[in-house]
């Protein structure tokens, strides 16, 4: 897959996790806890499991798994092809929160792309979620805004800004020993580049002229509390 | 989370990005066609030959310098999916926090100006705007009536809402266990320990050099201060030749020295470099643009300003001298619009208004203060040190600014911070319970606890507490580790220095007077023992 520059096409709106991307539909069932056979009383074992399946029994292929974590420390993602009831384990107590007891990590965003994968993560029909949270202190834990992206349909082709494409060589290029670069590596880096150019365009400068007042009058109503 | 490589790659677009509008961008665009007339300047290699132009003229420099100031004051950037307010602060229970927090001044701030029928901000008649003018460097003499003006908030009423901060999924049972701590603060959030703190401040340790010990008379001066003096002589030397454009400044190298303290000469000088500050033209003409904007709009945030110094700075043996710098310097920040941007990575928000008779109408929208911060009770504290160093008032002005929104605004807003003041007061709390427990333990059931006495310290950072010269050696610090982390260190120091002492206490008001004067004791020696010579 290709990502070079060529002719344009309509520019992207807005800017988001995959800009012209859409997530796969998908419906994530809430987080189930781990229920111990046998157990009077409702326990909190810290373990919860997200199961989440493609419409129709179709299969996709994953590129990226974005989510915004809510107190969970430690996560691992399993999948299942179709045919097999076997799930095979593509991500193994991935840590979120460096220490579980305290605030870090607890809620921010994280993205897990198929180079982290152990396994491969083509044409999948279910993928599991399983969370775990040791620390007893925080009374809930799951993920939020779970969202599946696929591989990049076409790659977006915009100019590049001139300095970009002036990038000084390195001074002495590794040599390829006859094989090629992983075409998926370079389309991903590509994939990033052009994410860059987005972010530079999105956000031009609006040169500060330091005026606070609006056509030289300042006398403000009083504060608003929205 | 980003990986590395993506994360550097927005790291670098932001910090061209940035950059490209700056004046840095333009004056290197303006070196690099002079240079044209170099007749070392090859058409063939025209890009190299350039570019090792502006590094032998010390322009390339210049750049690192900007572009490691942006490294230091920016925070590493979000996932894309993650909304503006994520890069404020991550953690939504604290964003309602300050938002309620800040609801609440702005409340104060409208009641006074509706009960006192002072409006806001308003236009100064001309000849009002003369005198101002005429009277610019002696505005302390000035005598206005403020005994109407109260301060909007003071730092124990911001003790009190940071005492009752709250994650609504942490188990805050009200039975004791060992998810409540026993301080004031209860969000667990993650602070250092000795042996990480140890390991973060290594500078400081017993076995290297320290000015503000090993220079004072006891050390012969040949073991240490002339060896770092000279050191930072070899840049000072190279520096004052800036003229020429020939001249080794170097930022990343300047915060390094600065950890083990800087000789009182080359202060100044050191912390410009630091802070990127070289006080050009356009700076001057800047900081003459915001006096002219003082003069033309009277706020009702001018009278708090001068209440403030009255009350805090002029009534200070060291700093009431400098009382018209406090003024010139306070008036013009709250006038400065580039001070909006430190609001990108702060908790807090601008508060909003609009023109009068335009309500609702977003064209009218505007943020008041023009920098929207709202002083409090003792933030003309933060300017006070500086005036020792820099006396050219835009200047003094541009050095304020940097630190400011650098450090000084984590320490009246609610995040989480490392440097934030809730980080700051945790860490603090922990290191006294677990270093002095048994202070600890006796100040808690006397009913003093610690952080009650500490908190007005770190906040202010320490200013109008010690002396003079010891609080700029706490403050080189501050800036060669970029954080805030020893104000928690010192504070919890400070205790363990006077420990004999508050063990007899009995009561609050005893232990505030153990603790009331600090303008004796000395930074470095305490610092130095409690990290690296405390039994633990």
């Amino acid at each position: 897959m290709s990502g070079a520059a060529g002719p344009g096409s309509p520019p992207g709106a807005g800017l988001g996790p995959g800009v012209g991307r859409s997530p796969l539909p998908c419906a994530p069932r809430p987080a189930a806890a781990l229920q111990l056979a046998g157990g009077a009383e409702p326990a909190r074992p810290g373990v919860a499991v997200i199961d989440l399946r493609f419409p129709r029994g179709a299969a996709a292929d994953v590129q990226e798994i974005v989510f915004r974590n809510f107190y969970t420390a430690f996560l691992s993602v399993r999948v299942q092809r179709p045919g097999a009831r076997r799930w095979v384990t593509c991500l193994r107590d991935y840590r979120l929160m460096p220490c579980p007891h305290t605030e870090r990590g607890s809620q921010d965003y994280f993205s897990l792309r198929r180079h982290q994968m152990l396994c491969d993560v083509a044409q999948v029909t279910a993928v599991r979620f399983i969370l775990r949270q040791p620390s007893p202190v925080w009374v809930h834990f799951t993920i939020e805004e779970l969202q599946l992206f696929p591989p990049g349909q076409k790659s977006p082709q915009k100019d590049f800004p001139s300095w970009l494409s002036q990038l000084t060589p390195p001074e002495h290029p590794p040599s390829l020993h006859g094989e090629l670069p992983d075409p998926e590596k370079v389309s991903t880096q590509v994939q990033q580049m052009w994410v860059l150019t987005e972010v530079i365009r999105a956000r031009q400068a609006a040169a500060r002229v330091g005026r606070f007042d609006v056509d030289g009058c300042y006398d403000v109503n009083l504060l608003s509390y929205t | 989370m980003l990986e590395p490589d993506s994360g550097l790659s927005l790291t670098i677009a932001r910090i061209v990005q940035r950059l490209k509008g700056s004046s840095l961008h333009s004056q290197l665009e303006r070196q690099a066609r002079v240079s044209l007339h170099n007749p070392d300047i090859k058409l063939e290699s025209l890009k190299e030959d350039i570019k090792d132009f502006l590094k032998t003229s010390g322009w390339e420099k210049k750049l690192q310098n900007a572009v490691y100031s942006e490294l230091n004051v920016f925070p590493s950037p979000c996932h894309p999916a993650a909304p503006p307010e994520h890069m404020k602060e991550p953690l939504a229970y604290m964003r309602k926090a300050q938002g309620s927090w800040e609801k609440r001044i702005l409340k104060s701030l409208n009641s006074m100006s509706t009960e006192l029928s002072i409006p806001l901000a308003q236009k100064r008649p001309v000849s009002e705007q003369k005198e101002l003018l005429n009277k610019w460097n002696e505005m302390g003499t000035d005598e206005p009536d403020l005994s109407l003006f109260r301060p909007v908030y003071a730092p124990k009423d911001f003790l009190e809402v940071l005492m009752n901060l709250r994650n609504p999924n942490y188990e805050n049972g009200e039975q004791p266990s060992f998810r409540n701590h026993l301080g004031l603060i209860q969000v667990p959030l993650k602070v250092k320990d000795i042996p990480e703190l140890k390991e973060d401040f290594s500078e400081l340790g017993l076995n290297i050099g320290q000015l503000g010990i090993d220079d004072s008379s006891q050390v012969p001066p040949e073991f240490f201060e002339n060896e770092h003096v000279r050191v930072g002589q070899k840049g000072m030397d190279l520096f004052s030749s800036v003229i020429n454009f020939l001249v080794e400044q170097d930022s990343a190298a300047a915060q390094q020295y600065v950890r083990q303290g800087c000789p009182t000469a080359l202060r100044a000088d050191l912390w410009a470099l630091i802070l990127n500050i070289s006080n050009q033209p356009e700076d001057i003409l800047y900081y003459e643009q915001l006096k002219s904007n003082v003069i033309q709009h009277d706020l009702l945030v001018d009278s708090l300003i001068y209440k403030d110094v009255k009350l805090t700075a002029s009534n200070d043996d060291y700093y009431f001298v400098f009382e018209d710098y406090l003024y010139q310097v306070l008036l013009c920040f709250s006038r400065d619009t580039s001070v909006l941007e430190h609001f990108t990575y702060s908790s807090a928000t601008p508060p909003k208004s609009y023109i009068r008779g335009k309500l609702g109408m977003e064209e009218y929208a505007v943020f008041y203060p023009p920098n929207g911060v709202i002083p409090f009770h003792g933030f003309s504290m933060y300017v006070a040190p500086l005036c020792f160093l820099y006396h050219e008032p835009s200047k003094l002005y541009q050095i304020f600014r940097e630190m400011y929104v650098r450090f000084f605004f984590r320490l009246h807003s609610i995040s989480s911070h490392p440097s934030g003041i809730v980080s700051l007061c945790l860490l603090f709390e922990t290191l006294l319970q677990t270093h002095l427990p048994q202070l600890f333990y006796h100040l808690r059931e006397i009913g003093a606890q610690p952080l009650r006495i500490s908190f007005k310290w770190m906040v202010r950072a320490f200013s109008g507490y010690l002396a003079t010269d010891q609080l700029l050696l706490l403050w080189d610090r501050i800036l060669g580790y970029n954080s805030l982390e020893i104000l928690a260190v010192l504070a919890a120091a400070v205790f363990a220095f006077r420990a004999v002492n508050l063990m007899e206490v009995t009561s609050l008001a005893a232990a505030e007077a153990v603790l009331a004067d600090l303008s004796t004791l000395k930074v470095m020696p305490l610092l130095q023992i409690f990290l690296f010579a405390t039994v633990t």
